[in-house]
C-alpha cells in the first residue's frame, strides 16, 4: 500500500486516515496553505500552520475547527509521523511531511524557493517520493530576483507619480498582495487597498506579521486623494467599474504569467511584472533533486511535460490529476474554485 | 539595438495609438538615418531575406539551454512566438553589446553565404551577449513577422511628426520596391524626387465594412454602386512603354500575370488603373481558387494560362495622361476612365460596370444576387469624393452578403499564437456523416475573450489524446462557423475547403447530435461552388 495514495476526495494517507488538501468533504485535513483551491470548506477537522489558520476562518468560517501545527512539530498519527515544512509560498505555507516504517513522502503544495522575506523561507526535506506542483515547469519560465522586479515596479510608480496619475496593481489578495506591500518604496507615496486585499492584511496584522502601512479604499475614497498613489487589488478588479473611477491611472499585473508577451498582450494592462510565488523552471529542478526523492510525482501545472523530462534526466516521474489550479492568470483565485464546484 | 528593443518594448506596454506616435516619433528624433531606415522597412513589411532556417534555430537554442528538442518545442506552442521561445530559454547573457540595429541587421544578411557552423557561431555569440529584449527583436528580424502594433499609417504620422513632411506624401515616398540596401533615409524620405521612380504605385484607398443600415448613407443618386468582385486589388501601372502590376499588400507581382503585358501597347503611357485581378472566362469569373493556385506558382506554364485567364476588372483611374487625378471627384476619375476603356480596347481590360438603382432597396435586392454572380456583394462609393490614401471611413464602402453559415463540432485543439498563447483557440470542426464526425475546416477567431478562457479550460481538462501540440477533444461543444464560399478539394478529407472560415457564436443551446451533416455541406457545394 503507498504511504499516500490519489483518491477521488483527495490526497490520502491510508495509515493515518488523512487527507491532504483534499477538494471534498472529509473527516480529517492537513492544508498546506489557505489558497481557495488548496484549503476548502466543509472537512470536519482541519490541521494547519498557525500563519493559515486566520485566514482559514476569515475564508472558511470562524467556527471551523482548526489544530495548529508548527513548522518542524511532529505528529504521531497511527504509527504515522506527520509535519509541516516551510515552502516559502505565502506566510504559514506548508510541505507536508509523511513517513512510515522508513519511507518518507513530502507532498509540496504550492512552493517557490526564492526567499521573499515575508514567508519563511523554502526548505527541501529529504524523501523518497516528492509530490510536486509545476506550475511554472517549462524553461521559459525563469523568474528575475525579486529585487529588480521591484525596481522596476517602483521605477513605474514614479514615473506615473510624476505624471500625475495613480498606479493600480493588481495581485491575489493573500500572499502576493503582502509581498507587494512590503516590497513597494512607502517614500513613494501611500498605499491604498483593495477590501479584499485589507481584509487579508487585517487577520495577518493581527496573527502578528509586520505589514506595511495600507489604507483601505472605501466609498469615501476621492480620486483626488489616490493622484500619484499606488492601488493594491486583487485580480478580478482589472477594467471593472470600481476601478475606472479611479482613472486616469496606469496598471499593472504582478503575475508568473506576464513572463509571455502573448499574456500581457491578452490581458491589455499597461504593465506586467513577472512576479510568482511559484517556483520557476530552475526552482522546480533545485528543489526536486535537493529531496534526493527516487520518484517524483506532478499535480498541477505542465504535468506530462515535466514528468517526461524528469524520466529523461533519470528521475521516475508520474502524473497525477487534482483538482489544483496553481496561479490563474485569467480569472480570480476564488472565482476558479466556484467553477470547478460547479463541474 | 537597445533603442530600438526600447522602442519595442514601449510600444508594446502601450494601446495608445497616441503614445505609440509620440514614442516612434521621439526614437526617429534621437536615431541614426540608418536605423531610422531599417525601421521603417521593418514596420512596412520589408525584413532582411532569411538567412538562417528556423529549423536550426530550434536545434541551437535547445543545445545552448541544454535541453532536448521536444522541450524546447513544448515550450515553443505554449509561448507561441519562436522568437521569443528562444529569448526566453537561451541562459541568460553574461556580456553586453552596444551595436546599432543597423549593425545587427548586416550581421545577418552577412551570414547568407555562410557554413552552417559559421552561422551557429554568429547567432549563439549575438545570443549570449543580448538581454532577453533584444534577443526577442534580434530573432524576429530572422524569422520575420514583425508585429510591433504599429500600422503603416501611424508609422507614416510619427515621420512626419520627425521629417515635417505631409503624411500622405510621405506614404506615397514609402511606397513600391525600395530596400535599405540600396537606398538612403536621405534618398527615399528627405528627397522630393521629381521624376520618380517609374514603377511607383499610389497607396490604395481601402474601403470600411458597412456599419447600420444602407439607408443611413443619404440620397441614392449621390453614390456609384458596383459589384464587389472576388479577386485580389491590384494597380496597374503603365509608364514608358511598360507596365507594373502590384498587389494591395504593395507587392511587385508583375511576373505572375503576363496577361498584363499587352497593356503596353495598348493603353497610352501615363495610365494607372485601380482594379480587380480575376480569373474571368465566358462571361464571368472563374472561382477564387484558380486565382490562388496561380498566384501559388513562381511561373506559370502554358497550360495555367489558357486555364486560368486573368482579365482586370478596372474601377477607379489615378493618374491619367501622366498626371495624377487622385483629387478629382469619383464622377470625373470615372467618365476619363470609361473613355480610355473604350477608347483603347484590350483583351484583358473589363470595366467594372455601375449599377442601375434609384433606391436603396432595389440595391437591397440586388446584394442578395451577389453569389450567382460571383461576387462578395457590393461596393459604395460617394460620387464626390476623391481617392484617398489607406483606410478612411465615409466615402466607400463594401457591403458583403451575409457569410454562409453551418453548425460544427470541435474535436481538435491547439494552442494559438501572438495574444492567444498558452491557450487553445486554435480548433478542428467536424460535421457529421452518420455516425461519423469528419473533420472539414480549422477556425480559430471570433470568439469573445470570456468564451476562449471558457473553451480552453474545457480543452484542458477533456482532452483525450495528445499529438504534439495538438489535442483531441471530447467532441461536445457546437459552433457556428461562417465562411465566404465552398468549393470541392481533393486534399480535404471531407471533400471540401471553405473560404475564410470563423467562428460566427457559440451554440451552447445546441447538442452536438444536433450540428450539421456532411449531407448539408455536399448541398452547399452543388449550390454555391464558384
Amino acid at each position: 500500500m503507498p504511504l499516500l495514495k490519489f483518491t477521488p476526495a483527495g490526497i490520502y494517507c491510508p495509515q493515518a486516515d488523512i487527507y491532504i488538501d483534499p477538494w471534498k468533504k472529509v473527516n480529517k485535513a492537513i492544508i498546506t496553505h489557505a489558497h481557495a483551491d488548496h484549503s476548502r470548506w466543509g472537512m470536519k477537522h482541519y490541521l494547519a500552520h498557525p500563519l493559515s489558520i486566520p485566514v482559514m476562518r476569515l475564508r472558511l468560517g470562524s467556527d471551523i475547527s482548526v489544530q495548529a501545527v508548527e513548522y518542524n512539530q511532529k505528529l504521531l498519527i497511527n504509527g504515522v509521523e506527520i509535519s509541516l515544512h516551510p515552502a516559502g509560498h505565502i506566510p504559514g505555507s506548508a510541505q507536508v511531511r509523511v513517513s512510515y516504517k522508513g519511507e518518507t513522502w513530502v507532498a509540496s503544495g504550492d512552493y517557490k524557493v526564492e526567499d521573499d522575506g515575508l514567508s519563511t523561507a523554502f526548505e527541501p526535506v529529504k524523501c523518497n517520493t516528492f509530490i510536486t506542483e509545476c506550475t511554472f515547469g517549462l524553461p521559459v519560465y525563469k523568474w528575475k530576483p525579486q529585487k529588480e522586479i521591484f525596481n522596476e515596479m517602483n521605477g513605474w510608480w514614479r514615473t506615473n507619480q510624476s505624471n500625475g496619475i495613480s498606479t493600480i496593481v493588481t495581485a491575489y489578495s493573500l500572499g502576493k498582495a503582502q509581498r507587494l506591500l512590503q516590497n513597494l518604496d512607502p517614500s513613494i507615496g501611500k498605499i491604498y487597498t483593495h477590501g479584499a486585499v485589507e481584509n487579508t492584511n487585517e487577520v495577518m496584522r493581527e496573527a502578528g506579521i509586520h505589514l506595511n502601512e495600507t489604507i483601505r479604499i472605501t466609498k469615501e475614497t476621492t480620486k483626488k486623494e489616490l493622484v500619484g498613489n499606488m492601488i493594491i487589488a486583487p485580480p478580478s478588479a482589472l477594467n471593472t467599474p470600481w476601478m475606472n473611477k479611479f482613472k486616469p491611472l496606469s496598471d499593472g499585473i504582478a503575475s508568473g504569467w506576464m513572463m509571455l508577451r502573448g499574456t500581457r498582450r491578452r490581458r491589455a494592462a499597461d504593465r506586467g511584472f513577472a512576479l510568482s510565488d511559484h517556483a520557476d523552471w530552475p526552482g522546480l529542478l533545485s528543489a526536486i533533486k535537493a529531496t534526493g526523492a527516487e520518484n517524483v510525482i506532478t499535480t498541477h501545472g505542465y504535468t506530462n511535460v515535466f514528468s517526461r523530462y524528469l524520466n529523461e534526466i533519470g528521475i521516475n516521474s508520474v502524473e497525477e490529476k487534482t483538482l489544483f489550479t496553481g496561479e490563474s492568470i485569467d480569472e480570480a483565485d476564488d472565482e476558479k474554485v466556484k467553477e470547478e464546484e460547479a463541474i | 539595438m537597445k533603442d530600438f528593443a526600447t522602442l519595442f518594448t514601449a510600444l508594446d506596454q502601450t494601446n495608445s495609438t497616441l503614445k505609440k506616435v509620440e514614442t516612434l516619433a521621439q526614437y526617429f528624433n534621437k536615431s541614426e538615418d540608418q536605423d531610422k531606415l531599417w525601421t521603417i522597412a521593418i514596420l512596412s513589411h520589408r525584413r532582411p531575406k532569411r538567412t538562417v532556417k528556423t529549423t536550426l534555430l530550434r536545434e541551437w537554442a535547445a543545445q545552448e539551454s541544454g535541453i532536448p528538442l521536444w522541450l524546447f518545442e513544448e515550450a515553443h506552442h505554449t509561448v507561441g512566438d519562436l522568437a521569443e521561445a528562444i529569448a526566453l530559454v537561451v541562459p541568460e547573457s553574461k556580456k553586453s553589446q552596444d551595436h546599432s540595429l543597423s549593425y545587427w541587421i548586416d550581421q545577418i544578411i552577412s551570414l547568407g553565404k555562410e557554413e552552417e557552423e559559421t552561422k551557429r557561431k554568429a547567432i549563439v555569440s549575438a545570443w549570449l551577449q543580448m538581454d532577453t529584449a533584444e534577443r526577442f527583436v534580434f530573432n524576429k528580424l530572422i524569422t520575420g513577422g514583425f508585429r510591433m502594433g504599429v500600422s503603416q499609417k501611424l508609422m507614416t504620422r510619427a515621420l512626419s511628426k520627425h521629417t515635417e513632411i505631409d503624411e500622405s506624401e510621405l506614404a506615397h515616398r514609402l511606397m513600391g520596391d525600395w530596400s535599405p540596401q540600396k537606398i538612403t533615409f536621405e534618398e527615399l524620405i528627405l528627397t522630393k524626387d521629381e521624376k520618380a521612380d517609374l514603377s511607383k504605385p499610389y497607396p490604395f484607398y481601402l474601403a470600411y465594412a458597412i456599419e447600420g443600415k444602407v439607408d443611413d448613407l443619404g440620397k441614392p443618386n449621390e453614390w456609384f454602386a458596383e459589384r464587389k468582385w472576388d479577386g485580389i486589388r491590384g494597380q496597374v501601372i503603365i509608364r514608358d512603354n511598360q507596365v507594373f502590376t502590384w498587389s494591395r499588400g504593395e507587392e511587385l507581382v508583375t511576373d505572375r500575370f503576363p496577361e498584363f503585358q499587352s497593356f503596353a501597347s495598348d493603353l497610352p503611357n501615363g495610365t494607372v488603373l485601380d482594379g480587380e485581378i480575376i480569373p474571368f472566362k465566358d462571361g464571368k469569373p472563374l472561382p477564387f481558387g484558380l486565382l490562388q493556385k496561380r498566384i501559388g506558382r513562381k511561373t506559370v506554364g502554358k497550360k495555367l494560362l489558357a486555364d486560368v485567364p486573368i482579365h482586370l476588372i478596372a474601377y477607379d483611374l489615378l493618374e491619367f495622361e501622366g498626371k495624377d487625378i487622385r483629387a478629382y471627384h469619383h464622377t470625373e476619375r470615372r467618365s476619363l476612365l470609361e473613355k480610355l476603356v473604350k477608347s483603347n480596347p484590350s483583351d484583358r481590360l473589363l470595366l467594372s460596370d455601375l449599377i442601375d438603382f434609384t433606391h436603396w432597396n432595389q440595391l437591397t435586392e440586388i446584394r442578395e444576387t451577389s453569389r450567382a454572380n460571383f461576387c462578395e456583394g457590393l461596393m459604395l462609393k460617394r460620387k464626390s469624393a476623391g481617392y484617398q490614401v489607406g483606410r478612411k471611413k465615409g466615402d466607400w464602402w463594401k457591403w458583403k452578403v451575409d457569410p454562409l453559415v453551418i453548425d460544427a463540432v470541435m474535436i481538435y485543439a491547439q494552442r494559438g499564437h501572438g495574444r492567444r498563447a498558452n491557450m487553445y483557440t486554435d480548433f478542428t470542426f467536424a460535421v457529421w456523416d452518420k455516425d461519423r464526425l469528419v473533420p472539414f475546416t480549422k477556425a480559430y477567431s471570433g470568439l469573445t475573450d470570456a468564451e476562449m478562457r471558457k473553451v480552453d479550460a474545457f480543452v484542458k481538462k477533456n482532452t483525450i489524446e495528445r499529438f504534439g501540440p495538438v489535442r483531441s477533444v471530447t467532441p461536445e461543444l457546437v459552433f457556428e462557423i461562417a465562411f465566404e464560399g465552398i468549393n470541392a478539394s481533393s486534399r480535404h478529407k471531407s471533400g471540401v475547403a471553405l473560404r475564410f472560415p470563423r467562428i460566427n457564436r457559440w451554440r451552447l443551446d445546441k447538442p452536438k447530435e444536433e450540428a450539421n451533416t456532411l449531407e448539408d455541406l455536399m448541398s452547399m457545394l452543388s449550390q454555391y461552388e464558384g
